[in-house]
C-alpha cells in the first residue's frame, strides 16, 4: 500500500474550512429569518410538557405555499445576548422532546414537517445528561423515521452531529452550498484523530463535510446554490431555499396525499429504503475471490 | 467557542479513567493474576473467568469481548453468526496523523481478531430463539460505522421477518469519525429499522455495557422496549472529560453510571452479569405469550397461585 496525501481541494470555490467559517458566520440567516421571509401566520408552540422550553430548538405552525406546515429548527442568536439565551443553537433534551411532540402533532393533522438544521451539536452538560440527552435524540430519530407525513430537512448552516440528525431523518434532505454536515466538529475530529485541535482545517477537508461531497455520497438530495454567501445577500438565499422546499414538498404530496392511507404507507416505505441504502461497505462471498458487490450508497 | 463544539465522538482511543491499565504492569503476569481496578484485589485469572469476569470481592464488572458475551448468554452451540462477509470500506480515503483508515482497519483486525465492531446472529437463550447483536469494544472502541449499521439493520429485519425478539448488547464510543457522515447516518438507519420492528410487535431488549456513549446511546440502544444496564457501566451522550472541560463544573458523584441513570429514570433495570441470562429468559417468556383475551381467560384463575418469577424486580 502506498502512502496517500490528504485530499486536494477543488481548485474553484471555498475550501472545506472556509465553508465551515461561512456556515458559522454570525450574520448568516438563521431559522427565524427563513420563517419571516417564507411563511405567514407563524405561531410558535413552546415546551416539552415535561420540563421546560428549549429556546435553541424552536417549533410552530405556519402557512407556507398555501398550506399549513409544522416547522422545527435550531435557532442561533444574532448577537451575544441572544446567543446566550439560545445556547448557541445547542439543544437540550427538552428541545428534542418538544420536536418529537410537535412531529406527532403534525402527523395527527396531516401537516408536512419542515426542519431547518443549524447547530454545533446537542448540548454537552450535566443537566442535559441527567435529563437523558442521548435518549431524547434517539426518540426524536425514531419518531421522525416513522412519521406518516412528508418531511423535508434543510441544512441551512451547521449540521453538527447527532444534535442535527435528531431533526434530519427526512424524506428529502437539502443543503445550502456553504452549509456543512459532519459526524463531529472538525476541531473535535482534529483533537482526537490528529491529537491537535489546531489541525481543524485539515480535518475539515478530510471529513468530506461539504454539500457537494454529501450530494455525491447520495446522502443529500439537492444542493441549494449560494451565488454569493448567504450572509451577503440573505434574502436571495432564503428565496432560493423556499423554492426548493416548495418543489420537494409538492412532489412528495402529489405521490403521497394525506387522505390516502396506502400512499402514506408507501411514503414510510420509501423513507425506509432511503436510509437503508446509506453506507459504504463491501461484501465478500465466502469462498469467492474478491468482492462481488461494492455498495457505496447506490442510488 | 470552538471548544464548545467539541464533544460526542472520541472513538478509538476512548477509555474511561478507570481503564485496566494495571494489567500492563510488568510486575503482574497478566495471564495469572489480574488486579481489580476498583478494589485493587489481585484475582487469579481462572477465578475471574469462572466468575463471568466479575471481581469476587467488589463485584466490579470487567469489560467483555463480544464473543465472551455470546458464550455466556447463548445456549451452547446455538449461535449461528450472520453477515460475516460484510466488511468495511474507506469511502472518504480518510488519512489522519496515524495514517490511512484502511490500514488502521487491517491493523485492528489483526490485533482484535475481528473484522468489524458488531457481531450478529441467531441463537437461543434458555431455549427461546433470539436475534443477537453484540458490539466489541476492542474494535476501534466499537464505533458505529457503515458495517455496524448494515449488519444491525439486517439483523433487525430478520428479527421482524421471523418474529423473533431482538437482543442488543452495546458498548461503544459512538459514531466512527473515519467514515464521516456515513457513520452518523447509521443512527438514522438503525432506528428506522427499529421503527418497523416496533410496528411488527417484535420486542427489542437492549443491554448497555461499559462504556456506552455518543451515537450508539443516542440511537438504537436507548429506544428499546426494555433498556438494561450492567452495574457500574458508564453511559451517556457526551463523555465526562468533555463535559468537565466545557462546563468547568465538577461532575457529581457517580455521574453517568448505570446507577445514576436508573435514579434519573433513563433505564429500566440494572442487571448483574450473573443474573443476565436468567433475566433475559424471563423477559423472553413474558413476551412470548399469545396476546389475546381469549388465550388469557382460561389462565386467569391460575393467577392467584402465581409464584414469584426470577429476574427483574430488584435494584
Ligand atoms: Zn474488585
Amino acid at each position: 500500500m502506498t502512502d496517500r496525501v490528504p485530499h486536494a481541494e477543488p481548485s474553484a470555490g471555498p475550501t472545506a474550512w472556509e465553508r465551515v467559517k461561512l456556515a458559522r458566520h454570525g450574520d448568516r440567516p438563521h431559522a427565524f429569518d427563513y420563517l419571516q421571509e417564507l411563511t405567514t401566520d407563524w405561531v410558535e408552540l413552546h415546551g416539552d410538557r415535561a420540563f421546560g422550553d428549549d429556546r435553541a430548538l424552536i417549533g410552530g405552525l405556519a402557512t407556507f405555499a398555501g398550506q399549513t406546515i409544522m416547522v422545527l429548527g435550531h435557532q442561533k442568536g444574532n448577537d451575544t445576548k441572544e446567543n446566550l439565551a439560545r445556547n448557541f443553537g445547542m439543544a437540550r433534551p427538552e428541545g428534542y422532546r418538544k420536536a418529537e411532540r410537535l412531529m406527532r402533532h403534525a402527523e395527527k393533522f396531516g401537516f408536512p414537517v419542515l426542519t431547518l438544521i443549524d447547530t454545533p451539536g446537542a448540548e454537552p452538560g450535566i443537566g442535559s445528561e441527567e435529563r437523558g440527552q442521548a435518549n431524547a435524540i434517539a426518540e426524536s430519530l425514531l419518531t421522525m423515521a416513522d412519521l406518516g407525513v412528508p418531511t423535508v430537512a434543510v441544512v441551512i448552516g451547521e449540521g453538527g452531529s447527532g444534535g442535527a440528525l435528531a431533526i434530519g431523518v427526512a424524506d428529502r434532505i437539502l443543503m445550502l452550498e456553504n452549509a456543512i454536515y459532519a459526524v463531529a466538529s472538525p476541531e473535535a475530529c482534529a483533537a482526537i484523530l490528529w491529537k491537535d485541535a489546531g489541525r481543524a482545517a485539515e480535518a475539515a477537508a478530510t471529513m468530506r463535510i461539504t454539500a457537494a461531497d454529501l450530494e455525491q455520497f447520495g446522502i443529500v438530495d439537492e444542493v441549494i446554490a449560494e451565488v454569493v454567501p448567504a450572509h451577503v445577500r440573505p434574502k436571495d438565499t432564503i428565496r432560493a431555499t423556499g423554492i426548493a422546499i416548495a418543489r420537494h414538498l409538492r412532489a412528495l404530496q402529489d405521490v403521497h396525499p394525506r387522505d390516502d392511507l396506502s400512499a402514506i404507507e408507501r411514503l414510510r416505505a420509501a423513507r425506509y429504503e432511503r436510509f437503508r441504502r446509506i453506507g459504504a461497505w463491501r461484501e465478500t462471498v465466502p469462498g469467492a475471490n474478491g468482492y462481488v458487490a461494492d455498495a457505496i450508497s447506490p442510488r | 467557542m470552538p471548544a464548545m463544539r467539541d464533544f460526542f465522538h472520541r472513538r478509538g482511543k476512548f477509555r474511561p479513567e478507570r481503564a485496566d491499565d494495571e494489567r500492563a504492569d510488568p510486575q503482574i503476569p497478566e495471564d495469572l493474576w489480574i488486579k481489580c481496578p476498583r478494589c485493587a484485589e489481585l484475582i487469579y485469572s481462572r477465578e475471574l473467568e469462572r466468575n463471568d469476569q466479575v471481581c469476587p470481592k467488589c463485584t466490579y464488572h470487567f469489560r467483555l469481548r463480544a464473543r465472551e458475551r455470546i458464550a455466556q448468554l447463548a445456549d451452547p452451540g446455538s449461535f449461528s453468526e450472520w453477515d460475516t462477509n460484510v466488511r468495511p470500506e474507506d469511502p472518504l480515503d480518510f488519512v489522519d496523523s496515524a495514517g490511512p483508515y484502511d490500514r488502521k482497519l487491517e491493523q485492528t483486525e489483526a490485533k482484535s481478531g475481528e473484522p468489524e465492531a458488531l457481531i450478529v446472529g441467531g441463537a437461543t437463550i434458555a431455549s427461546a430463539p433470539v436475534v443477537l447483536a453484540v458490539s466489541d469494544f476492542e474494535f476501534l472502541g466499537a464505533s458505529m460505522g457503515s458495517v455496524y449499521g448494515e449488519k444491525l439493520m439486517r439483523a433487525i429485519e430478520r428479527a421482524g421477518e421471523r418474529q423473533v425478539p431482538l437482543v442488543t448488547i452495546s458498548s461503544s464510543g459512538g459514531a466512527r469519525m473515519h467514515e464521516g457522515l456515513f457513520a452518523l447516518m447509521q443512527m438514522a438507519k438503525t432506528v428506522t429499522a427499529l421503527a418497523r420492528l416496533g410496528r411488527a410487535g417484535v420486542p427489542h431488549i437492549s443491554l448497555l455495557a461499559d462504556p456506552c456513549y455518543g451515537g450508539v446511546t443516542a440511537s438504537y440502544a436507548t429506544v428499546a422496549d426494555v433498556v438494561l444496564a450492567e452495574p457500574g457501566a458508564l453511559i451517556g451522550f457526551a463523555g465526562p472529560r468533555v463535559i468537565e472541560q466545557i462546563t468547568r463544573q465538577k461532575l457529581p458523584e457517580g455521574f453517568q453510571t448505570a446507577e445514576f441513570l436508573l435514579e434519573h429514570g433513563m433505564i429500566d433495570a440494572i442487571v448483574p452479569r450473573a443474573e443476565l441470562a436468567a433475566t433475559l429468559a424471563t423477559l423472553l417468556r413474558l413476551y412470548s405469550r399469545p396476546n389475546s383475551a381469549a388465550n388469557a381467560a382460561p389462565a386467569l384463575d391460575m393467577a392467584v397461585r402465581n409464584t414469584q418469577p426470577a429476574g427483574l424486580g430488584r435494584d
